[in-house]
């Protein structure tokens, strides 16, 4: 679509609904949100891009062929179930390495819940992304 | 012992990942296929044993105690349907090597058969109801893939038609897994067994019940839900339809009565007779269908159906020898439905048609190749001593038991209508000479395709000669798992921690 005002508002959102997804894939570590639906938000902001600035552009402004992002998601999200191997626990059991404080009074950590999401992410971006320039060039 | 339990879907779908970046080298993509297949193979075989020898088991994925984590069990239905998966998986991998074009193999076609190996045993597993449709939809999806991928028009006109109507499958059993979930507040199968019998809504289950019949009926493809199998099974390559006449209807079938043994334990005044009552119109519908058609591909499809039947039947009859005959069915047919769409695969490649009419001569081309077909078509059709017969034998012992004297009629016709249609494969691709005098013998095709093409065809055949030879050991088992499915207290003590009585 050649518009003049949607390519200009486009610039704009695009990177506002990608910091937007980023800030629901955090959020959902403790409240409503997370990889699934920030995937599917940052997918739309792709899908914006493509409306506006075409199939082209949109595929070289994502740099990686969708496919690969998703296979990459999902291994991300894969391996970080198996980080439980090392500790003996079951599969996909949270593992927590904490920077600051403990258990009770909080602080920073890092989790594999987080690294399992990121995955999520990836794979839902890549997966939809996948079906949209498919629809798109057909 | 949680992470054995895990590994028949972490095997695939590692393997998937591991095919993915490889798929631009069909060779190494198939080495790793293969590699892949026999792992699940091996872990498989562990599962069984350690099943036979200590009883089920049950493992919480993340450490989440049941009835709040995601649960995986392994009983002995779960474990003979795992082990029959792994050799359908290895087997279909091996001749997938010379069936699948570099074309497909590189779309990705090893990643997606992965996927949807990781769907099947993944469902056979786990002991969630709403990880069960998780499962359901990695298969749906990666079986789409497979059926479209190389987009022949043929192949996207029944994929249509296969994605639209397992979308309302999909869409039933998620609509049926929200009531329960508001019935109950649970949706571990082992605790749904505890909690449904306490719900005093006998309105509410009944409607459940049903729904759940309804989805998981188009999956498996009973009567009269069944319209999108033939409409989509004989469009793509033969390696894909293999796979999803063995495993992709079964799955329904193994929901169905992990569903309405377990979680639905009790006969609600009609559900076993909607069941019996569709299983006998399945198995009738899918043998006259077969009879009407004259495409090799169609047959065997048409006759999935009317296997289904048989399978359905012996849940609805609800007894311990039925509920065996079940068992012992859904393994020989499995194994025997993957072999005959292989044979027909090999038949294509030597005679250049799936139509009944432009072929023949195989037998006199390669009488090895016939013979594995004569295995595998008449023990469907239930001759002695081939596993079939044992299978139906069963079924019908079980009619008798229980005074269904037309149950065992409508058996009987279906029996030999499936025999009139394999006689007919057997006349006019095997026995007739071929029109164009065309036929090839296996010999014409390369050393390493012949090889590919007949090693999977030869290992089923065995394994239907086994189950037919030697099947008091494979009975007793499936005595066994029936045992265990209409006393589910071990199941249940495996999952919740319950003393068994």
């Amino acid at each position: 679509m050649n518009s003049l005002i949607l390519q200009t508002a486009t610039r704009v959102l695009v990177a506002l609904i990608l910091v937007f997804s980023i800030y629901m894939l955090l959020r959902g570590h403790n409240y409503p949100g997370g990889g699934f639906i920030a995937g599917l938000i940052a997918a739309s902001a792709f899908a914006l891009f493509a409306i506006a600035w075409g199939m082209e552009s949109a595929q070289s402004a994502l740099r990686i062929p969708p496919g690969n992002l998703a296979a990459s998601g999902v291994l991300i999200a894969a391996l970080s179930g198996m980080l439980a191997l090392f500790s003996g626990d079951a599969p996909f059991s949270g593992q927590w390495l904490r920077l600051t404080g403990d258990k009770t009074t909080g602080g920073i950590s890092i989790s594999n819940v987080l690294i399992f999401d990121i995955g999520v992410y990836l794979a839902v971006l890549g997966a939809v992304l996948t079906l949209i320039f498919a629809l798109e060039e057909a | 012992m949680s992470w054995l339990l895990a590994l028949p879907f972490l095997i695939p779908i590692f393997t998937a990942l591991a095919t993915f970046p490889a798929r631009a080298r069909p060779r190494l993509c198939g080495v790793l296929s293969i590699f892949g297949c026999t792992l699940l193979l091996v872990v498989t075989i562990a599962i069984l044993v350690l099943v036979e020898s200590n009883g089920t088991h049950a493992a919480q994925m993340g450490d989440w105690a049941a009835p709040f984590g995601i649960t995986l069990v392994a009983d002995r239905l779960s474990a003979v349907m795992l082990l029959i998966s792994g050799i359908v998986g290895l087997c279909v991998a091996i001749f997938a090597l010379s069936d699948i074009g570099k074309y497909r193999v590189k779309l990705g076609f090893h990643s997606f058969f992965q996927l949807l190996l990781a769907g099947v045993c993944g469902s056979f597993i786990t002991g969630d109801i709403f990880n069960l449709y998780v499962w359901f939809e990695v298969m749906l999806i990666a079986s789409f893939a497979l059926l479209v991928l190389g987009g022949d028009r043929i192949q996207l006109d029944g994929g249509i038609k296969y994605v639209a109507l397992n979308l309302v499958s999909t869409l039933l059993m998620l609509t049926s897994i929200g009531m329960i979930y508001g019935l109950t507040g649970t949706l571990n199968m082992a605790q749904l067994h505890i909690s449904l019998a306490a719900v005093d809504n006998p309105a509410a289950v009944s409607t459940l019940a049903v729904l759940f019949i309804c989805a998981f009926g188009i999956k498996a493809a009973i009567f009269p839900l069944f319209f999108w199998l033939p409409a989509s099974y004989h469009a793509p390559p033969v390696a894909v339809t293999a796979v999803f006449a063995g495993l992709l209807t079964k799955v329904g079938v193994y929901a169905l009565i992990r569903t309405f043994t377990l979680i639905f334990p009790n006969d609600l005044g009609f559900t076993h007779s909607i069941l019996l009552g569709t299983a006998l119109l399945t198995m009738l519908t899918g043998v006259l269908g077969a009879a009407a058609h004259y495409e090799f591909r169609k047959i065997l499809a048409f006759h999935i159906i009317s296997q289904i039947g048989f399978l359905v039947l012996g849940l609805a009859l609800n007894s311990p020898l039925a509920l065996a005959g079940a068992v012992f069915y859904m393994v020989h047919n499995i194994v025997a439905k993957t072999n005959l769409f292989l044979i027909s695969g090999t038949a294509q490649r030597l005679t250049g048609s799936f139509e009944l009419s432009e072929i023949g001569g195989i037998y006199r081309a390669s009488p090895l190749l016939s013979t594995f077909f004569f295995i595998a078509a008449f023990s469907l059709a239930g001759f002695p001593p081939l596993s079939g017969f044992w299978a139906k034998l069963l079924l019908l012992k079980a009619s008798l038991d229980q005074a269904a004297y037309w149950v065992v009629v409508v058996a009987l016709v279906t029996g030999v209508l499936t025999l009139f249609s394999m006689s007919k494969i057997w006349a006019e691709a095997f026995l007739k000479a071929h029109p164009k005098d065309y036929c090839k013998c296996l010999g014409d095709i390369p050393r390493y395709e012949r090889y590919q093409r007949l090693l999977p065809v030869a290992l089923l055949a065995l394994i239907t000669l086994l189950l037919g030879l030697v099947p008091g050991p494979f009975i007793d088992y499936s005595l066994a798992a029936a045992g265990e499915l209409l006393e589910p207290a071990g199941y249940l003590g495996a999952v919740l921690g319950l003393q068994t009585q």
